[in-house]
């Protein structure tokens, strides 16, 4: 008698499939890689699904300029471990209007180094179909998003006008200059996703595991000077606390918990117990409810 | 069929490991579907303080519950949801207990959103259907059931609702049950268990109520960390592997990837491959972390073969003896997804696991009224509607009937031009069989009734475009056959002459018609085959 599959395990082959099914049916695939803990997961599924061939698209970071540190080298250490193409864009205009999460606040920040970033890779590389780590447990808007979400040629979701998707079926058919963001870790928690790092021990940036960091309190989240960008205000001083990250992004937008998990087992400890939900250090998620569906429909991941 | 088991006390073996449960809610509007999976994710602490703190906000705005919390808030994410106060399309939820993990589809009400119902229902083991204990049971009620049977959903909870409107009372509680029990009695259910619950207030969700003292089930809860959804493997279950891609990083390695679809499978199995029938025995089961000695239906993995013979995607890998069939046509439920209606003779693009090809419906032999579960006869088939067809394939297909395979007996049909999704379909060769099969009793008692429904449905909304075309249709050609039968009479001074030259008129033109109809399909088809590029 065989034996049934864990909850890990079928979450792990439905990953494996829609990995698959984006190769065997679009031209020009690419892994969105934004090098937290989703994307540690979904690279290492895309290592199982193709092996022993490597995964067959390149990823793509959409750098903002703003993130960690240890981030970035994170990065080019793992597309240079495992031997993939790594293609960074960077929104250059954007760079060059002087935007930043401090002169421009974090919504037009996100719009034009992320989204509009976004935009502009996509379109330069052609890419048809763009995975991204997404999970639907996340936030509300992203709970109703199909595993191939279809973008027409602006890069805009249609919210209400999704195609139904059926079983392990996908439809894959678009027309020219549409595309598709396709989301294998939509059925995966936050919880599922340590539970998966820990059991088949995959890399993760060490900002995800508490260490003395140099934080400043700024409306009510505690915010890492990572390098000499970060301006005080006035009152403010830098304090050293021991803190990690629940989720990565740019410094500046992600606020720090203070916590004494130093290793994978009192990080799951830690979240299991939380009263507080993953996003809740993102202060782009903030600005209204329905703000992720509105920057979905505008392009966002 | 089997007869729906009623259950009001739960006698399941708790599940011994930490198992994947996923289950939909559905109902009619303002059930409150969405306000239970609120309940059940708060009561199970799946929600956070600060969506707590965001719930209240958006309570106060959007809410419908005064002071107190709008769980529906909770899942309905969309502005266009928020605002309207309806659920349109489905949503993914997750929680956890020490006993299990779940995935929630929380699914919309209204008929006109019932494809996304659809999508929820397809992947899930067991189906909450809601009834608002005021109400009873509704039409969308029983549309529900019998999606939720199609797609084999087994086990089925009728969540008697807003109790606490009703003060509890057990009569109305047991009229309902009754009343959904006739209901079913021609669905093909597992199991049904009642259980009267307030959503809004909690009881029997997660806490066993003390306002209804009489039930002594589960609660729901309780009965959803503890019912055994795992289906019971057919006897013929053998090794079914569908192609998804084939892995050729070298000239040294060729594997072929895919799902297994059912069975399992070791290195040494002899196996076929489906549609050509070519035999190999399995070489290797290669993953990342290794060869394996076994795969089981659900894994994701990459096989090398013993032989170098061809195989591509659309192929599929089965056991020796497999009892699985291939060719050109089958018969299939469908559900039609889209507002344009199905008319026979229409061509789409069909997905059936990893396989593509065109195909045309042949025939729309009936479509299935929902109130009733009967079969009426259909010219068309209107959105949200099922019906039972004959599709036509251009390249022949590995198939099942849906009900002994999902993964071989669940298609899609695309439109060619838009790309839309526009059914879901469920091979059901067996259906076909038994209409076809003469001395059956064709349901004659619901012909006639059914004919004038039919009739009626005609004359209504969905209908007019298609009878105001056969009538002007059959005018033009009356007219037409009249003008020949005048001018031949006349001329020749018979009315023999005219009626032969007025028949003679009328076939040649209906020749003439069919004619031209097989080029355009001859037009169409190459045109598919030259726009399509042979497959995706």
């Amino acid at each position: 008698m065989m034996s049934q599959l864990t909850h890990l395990q079928k979450l792990e082959a439905e990953s494996i499939h829609i990995l698959r099914e984006v190769v065997a049916t679009c031209e020009k695939p690419v892994m969105l890689y934004s090098i937290g803990k989703d994307s540690s997961v979904l690279l290492h599924l895309a290592m199982k699904a193709f092996y022993p061939a490597k995964p067959p698209f390149p990823l793509l970071h959409v750098d903002t300029t703003w993130k960690f540190r240890e981030m970035i080298a994170f990065r080019d250490e793992t597309a240079r471990m495992l031997g993939i193409d790594l293609i960074v864009h960077i929104n250059e205009e954007g760079v060059k209007a002087g935007i930043s999460p401090f002169a421009s606040g974090s919504r037009v920040h996100t719009d034009v180094m992320k989204t509009e970033g976004l935009k502009q890779a996509l379109d330069k590389y052609g890419f048809d179909a763009a995975f991204g780590g997404a999970r639907r447990d996340e936030e509300k808007s992203r709970a109703k998003e199909r595993v191939f979400s279809l973008r027409s040629s602006q890069h805009r979701w249609d919210p209400k006008g999704q195609r139904p998707e059926p079983w392990r079926l996908y439809n894959t058919r678009k027309k020219t200059g549409e595309s598709f963001r396709v989301f294998p870790l939509s059925n995966w928690t936050e919880a599922d996703v340590w539970d998966y790092i820990a059991l088949e021990e995959i890399p993760v940036v060490p900002l995800y595991f508490a260490a003395p960091r140099p934080v400043v309190e700024r409306d009510g989240a505690l915010i890492m000077a990572d390098d000499e960008r970060m301006q005080l205000r006035d009152g403010e001083s830098l304090q050293t606390r021991m803190v990690r990250f629940r989720t990565l992004g740019c410094y500046p937008l992600t606020g720090a918990l203070e916590s004494e998990a130093a290793n994978l087992d009192e990080i799951i400890h830690e979240m299991r117990h939380s009263r507080v939900s993953e996003r809740q250090g993102r202060v782009i998620d903030h600005d209204g409810s329905a703000s992720m569906e509105l920057k979905k429909q505008e392009g966002y991941f | 069929m089997n007869a729906p088991v009623f259950a009001q006390s739960l006698n399941g073996d708790i599940a011994k490991t930490h198992s994947l449960l996923r289950f939909l809610t559905c109902g009619s509007v303002d059930d409150g579907k969405s306000t239970l999976i609120g309940r059940l994710l708060y009561e199970c602490g799946a929600v956070f303080d600060d969506q707590l703190g965001a719930l209240d906000r958006d309570s106060k705005k959007f809410g419908t519950q005064g002071d107190n919390f709008d769980f529906a808030l909770l899942v309905d994410g969309l502005s266009a949801e928020r605002e309207q106060g309806i659920t349109i399309d489905v949503a993914y939820r997750y929680f956890a207990t020490p006993k299990r993990s779940f995935i929630v589809a929380d699914t919309p009400g209204h008929e006109q959103y019932t494809r996304n119902m659809a999508t929820g229902a397809s992947t899930a083991d067991v189906a909450i259907l809601l009834v608002d204990a005021r109400k009873g049971v509704l039409t969308q009620t029983r549309r529900h059931a019998f999606i939720v049977s199609m797609l084999r959903v087994r086990h089925v909870v009728l969540a008697i609702n807003k109790m606490d409107m009703v003060d509890f009372d057990q009569k109305i509680f047991g009229k309902i049950v009754r009343d959904f029990e006739i209901a079913a009695r021609s669905l093909d259910l597992a199991s049904v268990t009642a259980i009267p619950v307030s959503a809004r207030d909690g009881d029997n969700v997660a806490r066993r109520s003390d306002r209804a003292s009489w039930y002594c089930g589960p609660t729901l809860l309780e009965f959803l960390e503890s019912v055994d959804a795992s289906e019971a493997p057919g006897a013929d279950a053998g090794f079914l592997m569908p192609v998804q891609w084939v892995n050729r990083p070298d000239l040294d390695f060729r594997g072929f990837a895919g799902t297994l679809a059912s069975g399992s499978v070791r290195p040494g199995d002899s196996l076929r491959v489906l549609p050509r029938g070519q035999r190999s025995n399995v070489a290797r089961i290669v993953t990342h972390d290794g060869d394996l000695n076994e795969a089981v239906a659900g894994q994701a993995v990459t096989l090398t073969l013993q032989d170098e013979i061809d195989v591509s995607r659309g192929d599929v890998l089965v056991s020796e003896g497999a009892n699985l069939r291939h060719g050109l046509t089958f018969g299939a439920h469908m559900f039609w997804a889209v507002e344009a209606p199905l008319v026979a003779g229409q061509r789409f693009l069909v997905k059936l696991g990893a396989f593509q090809t065109q195909a045309q419906v042949q025939a729309l032999h009936h479509a299935i009224d929902v109130a009733t579960y009967a079969p009426a006869p259909a010219q068309s088939l209107p959105m949200n509607a099922v019906g039972l067809v004959t599709l036509a394939l251009d390249r022949p297909a590995v198939f099942a009937d849906y009900a002994r395979n999902r993964d071989l007996g669940g298609f899609i049909l695309i439109d060619r031009l838009t790309n839309e999704t526009v059914a879901i379909g469920l091979v059901n060769d067996a259906a076909l069989a038994k209409r076809a099969t003469p001395g059956e009793p064709a349901i004659p008692q619901w012909r006639l009734a059914q004919w004038w429904l039919s009739l009626e449905r005609r004359i209504g909304v969905a209908g007019t475009q298609e009878r105001a075309r056969s009538m002007r249709r059959l005018a033009g050609e009356g007219a037409g056959a009249a003008l020949v039968f005048g001018l031949v009479a006349w001329l020749s001074g018979s009315v023999l002459a005219g009626v032969a030259a007025a028949v003679l008129d009328a076939s040649v033109r209906t020749g003439a018609r069919r004619a031209s109809a097989r080029a355009q399909r001859h037009l169409d088809q190459r045109r598919d085959y030259n726009a399509d590029g042979g497959g995706i």
